[in-house]
């Protein structure tokens, strides 16, 4: 097996919060608590789970948008921690990201061309201006825009479209790995189909490899080869995707699959109903984080002991004391 | 269907002047919701779901919203005309609404008592004492553990799903016989979307309510609806149960929806390619003498541009609007 293009282990990262205004005590949250996974060249690696689990958090340290608490993060051999000013904005030509929200990830002030045209610039790609416009037109074009919208402003386009416009910008430094952290979920359905189906391809064409961060496994099952499962900031299940869906170990993603809603009537199934809901962050709970609402958890043992990551099959890593 | 219907929209209009023009956002809605029905208005950011639901409760701001024509029967009594003061009598007490996001619908600076107790004592007219102590009963009832200590927090003191639970606590504590809900669950994670689906199937069990639920989800469509209409551009475009628009969805709309969704089953697998709609909505300003659906439909022929395809079907319990519908093929 080669190298994989990302390595990424034991990532954590704290936020320092204070429990009151006046308070004293300094308490931390566990935003990312020792997170491990790789990602292959041309490879999709899903990370899904509900809000505040550190999925974003886990994205944007890789880039060190957020600078990460611990751990180490490998890129393409080089070590990404280590890195001064100047080796982060080489690395910033490889990964990229595309954001959530297309409304307030693009500047209201530039024009289309210019945004995406900027990266370009930073890093010194293409010979003058005139070659740059002609990239421009070129990138917008793959994504399905025309190149005429290059003096446009973002706010004349619609959601979908600026969406679009953010892979345009994201592509312009051909990077290797994009963090797309919540690509489509603003998107309306047909919308969010004609946007997969392009990352799909602009996949095959240029080799890329994704962290395709989501809280929809449905979307994620279509785009991933692998995923893995968050939790109030562990990795709680990872696996190729057909054997996660197939065979998932773990009770916390049992429950997140059968929560999901499926548009065929008639076919509603047995729920496996989560109780409560996700404990607060800064003080979580012993030992298994997910032991609170666990619907197969033995006591005490959950509830003291922290599960590690063990295989259960080929590929397939499960942290549950019960499971695997 | 039995008897009158407990609402029955008939051709609404509902239009936005704005500077860029008039917006026609509802262009002829018709539909009815019977007595402990669960009824879904489904379809796209701006296809006029929201809209057409508030206009209900004329909850939208005139101006520069106006609902131009049409009638809004609420148990054979028509709602348009009514002045302010009465609609304020249906509010909460026969028909109640809850919204997608509870933290800008709660007050921040009021305890989530003090706000479904004023809902009480306005329209049931209890006392301060009796209205907090259905706001107690109420918070119970939705499922917020240890609700008479819970009762004086604030709405930050809430998740958002408790926060949903509270809404839905305000919105029945008068027993309303249609809820409004306008995307409950889409601000929500997975499992406690599933969690509030479930409440609101008990609350309408117990309360015998019907429900309007607006929804761009189809897979929420399927799991909670009896009914659905399908909206597109601002018109309903297919309507009729649950069962059969799933099966055999008749609108090319409705098709591209239904088949666009991503499946957990779907077994496309990673390479696969989901089906899509080609292109995008029309413009809120545009007007076109045809359907609406016409540009980005595979079956457009040239009398879609034409003129509007009325609501039909063989069968009065599922209608569509489309020309062309392969459903509508002679029988051989």
């Amino acid at each position: 097996m080669t190298a994989p293009l990302l390595s990424v282990r034991d990532l954590t990262k704290t936020f320092p919060t204070r429990s009151g205004m006046f308070s004293r005590n300094k308490l931390a949250v566990h935003a990312v608590d020792g997170v491990s996974f790789d990602i292959g060249q041309g490879q999709t690696l899903g990370v899904v789970g509900e809000s505040g689990c550190g999925k974003s958090t886990t994205g944007r340290c890789i880039l060190r948008l957020i600078e990460p608490s611990g751990g180490s993060v490998v890129f393409d051999g080089k070590d990404v921690l280590a890195l001064d000013a100047k080796g982060q904005q080489a690395l910033r030509r490889d990964m990229q990201i595309i954001f959530q929200d297309p409304f307030a990830s693009l500047n209201p002030r530039m024009t289309v061309g210019a945004i995406v045209a900027e990266a370009m610039t930073i890093h010194g790609l293409g010979a003058d201006a005139a070659d740059r416009r002609a990239r421009v037109a070129t990138l917008l074009a793959r994504v399905g825009l025309k190149p005429e919208h290059m003096g446009r402003y973002p706010h004349e386009f619609s959601g979908g479209q600026r969406q679009r416009i953010g892979i345009a910008r994201a592509l312009a430094v051909e990077p290797k790995l994009i963090v797309c952290d919540e690509a489509v979920s603003a998107l309306d359905v047909s919308v969010q189909a004609q946007v997969l189906n392009l990352l799909k391809d602009l996949q095959d064409e240029l080799g890329l490899a994704y962290m395709f961060i989501a809280h929809d496994l449905s979307v994620v099952e279509n785009v991933s080869d692998r995923i893995a499962v968050m939790y109030l900031g562990r990795v709680v299940e990872i696996a190729d995707a057909a054997d996660l869906y197939a065979r998932p170990q773990h009770p916390y993603t049992e429950a997140l699959l059968s929560a999901i809603p499926i548009p065929e009537p008639g076919r509603r199934k047995t729920r496996r109903k989560l109780e409560g809901e996700m404990p607060n962050p800064i003080t979580p709970p012993g030992g298994c984080h997910f032991h609170t609402r666990c619907p197969i958890r033995k006591l005490p043992l959950c509830a003291t002991e922290r599960p590690e990551m063990k295989p259960c099959s080929a590929g397939h890593m499960v942290a549950c004391h019960l499971r695997g | 269907m039995t008897g009158t219907p407990l609402l029955e929209i008939q051709d609404l209009h509902t239009s936005f002047r704005t500077d860029g023009g008039t917006v026609r956002s509802v262009r002829g809605v018709s539909l009815t919701v019977a007595k402990g029905e669960t009824v879904a208005l489904v379809g796209e950011s701006g296809c006029g779901k929201s809209v057409t639901a508030h206009s209900v409760l004329k909850l939208i701001p005139m101006p520069p919203g106006e609902i131009t024509a049409g009638r809004i029967l609420w148990q054979g009594r028509d709602l348009v005309p009514l002045p302010p003061r009465e609609m304020n009598r249906i509010r909460a007490r026969e028909i109640a609404i809850i919204f997608q996001e509870p933290m800008t619908a709660l007050n921040p600076v009021y305890s989530v008592g003090e706000q479904i107790a004023e809902v009480v004592r306005l329209q049931m007219r209890l006392g301060r004492r009796a209205a907090m102590d259905r706001a107690v009963e109420m918070l119970d009832l939705v499922g917020i553990p240890d609700a008479r200590r819970r009762v004086g927090d604030f709405p930050h003191q809430f998740s958002g799903g408790m926060r949903q639970r509270v809404m839905i606590a305000m919105a029945l504590s008068c027993e309303p016989q249609l809820l409004i809900a306008d995307e409950p669950t889409t601000a929500l994670d997975v499992t406690i979307q599933a969690q509030i689906l479930d409440l609101l199937e008990e609350m309408k069990e117990r309360l015998g309510m019907a429900i309007l639920l607006i929804t761009h989800d189809m897979g929420v469509v399927a799991e909670a609806a009896q009914r659905a209409v399908v909206m597109y551009a601002g018109r309903v475009i297919e309507e009729g149960a649950v069962d059969r628009l799933f099966t055999e969805p008749a609108h090319p709309y409705t098709r591209g929806l239904i088949r666009s969704i991503p499946r957990l089953d779907g077994g496309l697998g990673r390479h696969g390619r989901l089906q899509t709609i080609p292109g995008s909505i029309p413009s809120q300003y545009a007007d076109p003498a045809g359907c609406h659906f016409a540009p980005r439909c595979p079956l457009a022929q040239a009398d879609c541009l034409a003129a509007q395809p009325a609501m039909s079907g063989p069968d009065p319990d599922h209608l569509y609007a489309c020309f062309h519908s392969p459903l509508e093929a002679p029988a051989p």
